[in-house]
């Protein structure tokens, strides 16, 4: 890794970076080349701006959020479909993208709703990842048999469409967060298995390796220790979109109704109650959720158009 | 190529194998069936006899055996909810899921290629960034939010296209088809668009590559020198090389758009496949869900073998890499 950095770090970049700095300051780490790269562009600096800003409102939608709009005591049916920006009667909160059926502050719907979203998406990436890393390792690692059988099962998983698998899989199980979570891990998981694979087979078959072998190292320590840091680059790109698509499946599921219970409102489901309310023009029931899980989608993907730029020096062109 | 024919031909059958079994055990397994088909205050000795009846005391290999053999007579089971036929509902409904489909294909095809050619050959002028812009939410934005947007706007706001539904259809051949006719057309613009909003944004890509790879080749050169004029530049000697590739996408993404179509078909309530199954899901009526996977599988499966083959025959480079 720090090799292939320094690599591509061209003359007239560190003499210009030598130029700025202090002498005798510490020469760059990889991390802050990184980083300097991925800021140059600013497509990418601004998604990463607006994926952090969505985030911290995620994670502090409880402290930010102008009611509780899961607490029956705040939320109150008089209130019920105001457009946005109309006052409460009370004058305690103005409603700045209006309220719902049920007389909610979409404001506070929608962080909730984020919440949701992002933890289901980023739970399902995450898990799905752990899997297929270990199942694309094992693959690559022991080769034959074992990773004939494992390819397959990769090949007809991959062969069938995601939103049939998730269907098929609700169908049978029912609804729930934990349904809905194991559907988009089990859609997902084969996609890192294979990429794994390709990258550790590569790894594999290089001198580092043999010597590890060597020196009679256990599997697991040189799959873990060894093989796996050098195929960070392609997984960190993967694990970024996958996020993003878990994002979205999750709320076309919700939508559809076939995803998570009234009980736990992502944006889909947001999306889905304000359907109804479309037709009759009011707009924004539907409308704001579905701007905040564009935002979070798009800026989802485009930090890992980014970081696939930034990660393959290859690409920088 | 012929190693490499069987060995995708035993793929596509294993895909239908492992979901078949996964299809039977989501019928049998949770929760017996027989308890949905009885009646609720049936006595033991009537439950027994309505499941030797139907087979569902049988072990659970020859069951799903039965299965098996019933499919491949067309039998999957009679809907829990119509009381007829799976198979026959699922049918009846496919003609309007295969007309939004293709017509989502064409639109695919008429938008994504002209935009990609122009800026594959213009790299750098206004088309070229307004298609790689568009290119970029085409593939991020959820369809079926789209779908909304496009209803809000066009439907509610300027009233010019309905919000859903199929409208009229004229017969032809004995197949109900919309596009006959001005009115039927109407209904299918927009939940055609949303489906195939993926689609051009993926043929728009893949065409801008193609013809920024294809237009700097020494035979374009030769022949722009020979003074043949742009148009026939176009369309003679860079479109042919740079649609292989796109033709074997478009083959592969039908049946996506299938397997698809049953979000935008629930948006617009399109009365097609997608919308049945949707409805079938949230009434446990399991007859009808498995039938519709194993018919939309089966689809899918068999397109992406034709494609495969197709592409074996269009590009003779492959044909030697299977040895």
């Amino acid at each position: 890794m720090k090799m292939m950095m320094n690599d591509i770090d061209t003359p007239a970049l560190s003499a210009a970076a030598a130029h700025q700095e202090i002498p005798l300051a510490p020469p760059e780490t990889p991390m802050h080349l990184l980083l300097r790269r991925y800021f140059k562009s600013r497509i990418g600096t601004f998604a990463a701006v607006l994926l952090v800003v969505l985030v911290i409102a995620a994670i502090a939608a409880p402290l930010i959020a102008p009611q509780d709009p899961y607490d029956l005591a705040t939320v109150s049916i008089m209130e019920a479909e105001h457009a946005p920006g109309t006052s409460s009667s009370d004058n305690k909160i103005t409603y700045l993208l209006g309220t719902d059926g049920a007389g909610r502050d979409m404001l506070s719907a929608i962080l909730y709703g984020l919440r949701i979203s992002l933890g289901i998406g980023v739970t399902s990436a995450l898990v799905a990842l752990v899997i297929g890393t270990c199942i694309g390792l094992i693959s690559a690692y022991f080769g034959g048999k074992v990773d004939a059988l494992l390819m397959r099962i990769v090949d007809v998983q991959l062969s069938v469409p995601t939103i049939l698998v998730a269907l098929v899989l609700l169908a049978v199980l029912g609804q729930g967060v934990d349904k809905t979570l194991m559907a988009l891990v089990l859609v997902q998981w084969a996609i890192f298995a294979r990429n794994v694979r390709g990258s550790a087979l590569v790894e594999r078959s290089k001198e580092y390796i043999e010597a590890a072998v060597g020196q009679g190292l256990p599997a697991r320590r040189i799959m873990f220790r060894h093989v796996l840091p050098n195929c960070m680059a392609p997984l960190i790109v993967t694990t970024t979109n996958q996020m993003a698509n878990a994002i979205t499946l999750e709320a076309t599921m919700s939508f559809l109704g076939i995803g998570l219970p009234q009980t736990k409102p992502s944006l889909g489901l947001l999306i889905s109650n304000g359907f109804d309310y479309m037709l009759s023009n009011q707009y924004w029931i539907s409308v704001f959720p579905g701007i905040a899980l564009v935002l979070l989608v798009v800026s989802v993907s485009l930090v890992g158009d980014q970081l696939r730029i930034v990660l393959n020096p290859k690409l920088d062109a | 190529m012929f190693e490499m024919l069987v060995k995708r031909a035993l793929q596509s059958v294993l895909v239908i194998f492992v979901m078949s079994i996964l299809a039977f055990v989501g019928i049998n397994l949770v929760g017996n069936p027989i308890h949905l088909l009885v009646a609720p205050d049936a006595s033991l000795e009537e439950i027994q006899r309505a499941s030797h009846a139907l087979g569902l005391d049988l072990p659970m290999y020859q069951q799903y055996l039965r299965f098996v053999a019933n499919a491949f007579h067309g039998d999957m089971g009679n809907s829990f909810v119509f009381n007829r036929p799976a198979i026959g509902l699922i049918f009846e409904r496919m003609p309007a899921t295969f007309e939004l489909a293709l017509m989502a294909l064409l639109l695919s095809a008429m938008i994504g290629i002209p935009f990609g050619m122009w800026s594959g050959l213009r790299p750098g002028s206004r088309v070229h960034k307004f298609a790689m812009g568009f290119s970029i939410l085409g593939v991020t934005i959820p369809v079926f939010w789209l779908g909304l947007i496009l209803i809000l706007v066009f439907s509610v706001n300027l009233g010019w296209l309905p919000s859903g539904g199929r409208g009229p259809t004229t017969s032809l051949l004995g197949i109900d088809v919309s596009f006959l006719s001005w009115e039927g057309i109407k209904f299918m613009l927009l939940p055609a668009f949303t489906l195939a909003l993926h689609n051009v944004a993926l043929v728009m890509r893949m065409t801008e590559a193609g013809t920024r790879e294809v237009a700097v080749q020494e035979y374009v050169k030769f022949a722009r020198a020979k003074g043949v004029g742009s148009a026939r530049l176009m369309f003679r000697h860079i479109a042919p090389n740079v649609m292989i590739p796109i033709v074997t996408v478009m083959g592969i993404e039908f049946g996506h758009l299938i397997a698809f179509s049953l979000i935008t078909e629930t948006i617009f309530a399109w009365p097609g496949m997608g919308k049945l199954i949707i409805d079938s899901v949230l009434q446990l009526d399991r007859p009808v869900v498995v039938a519709y996977l194993m018919v939309v599988l089966l689809l899918y499966v068999m397109i992406n073998f034709a494609v495969d083959m197709l592409y074996l025959i269009l590009d003779p480079r492959l044909r030697t890499k299977s040895a």
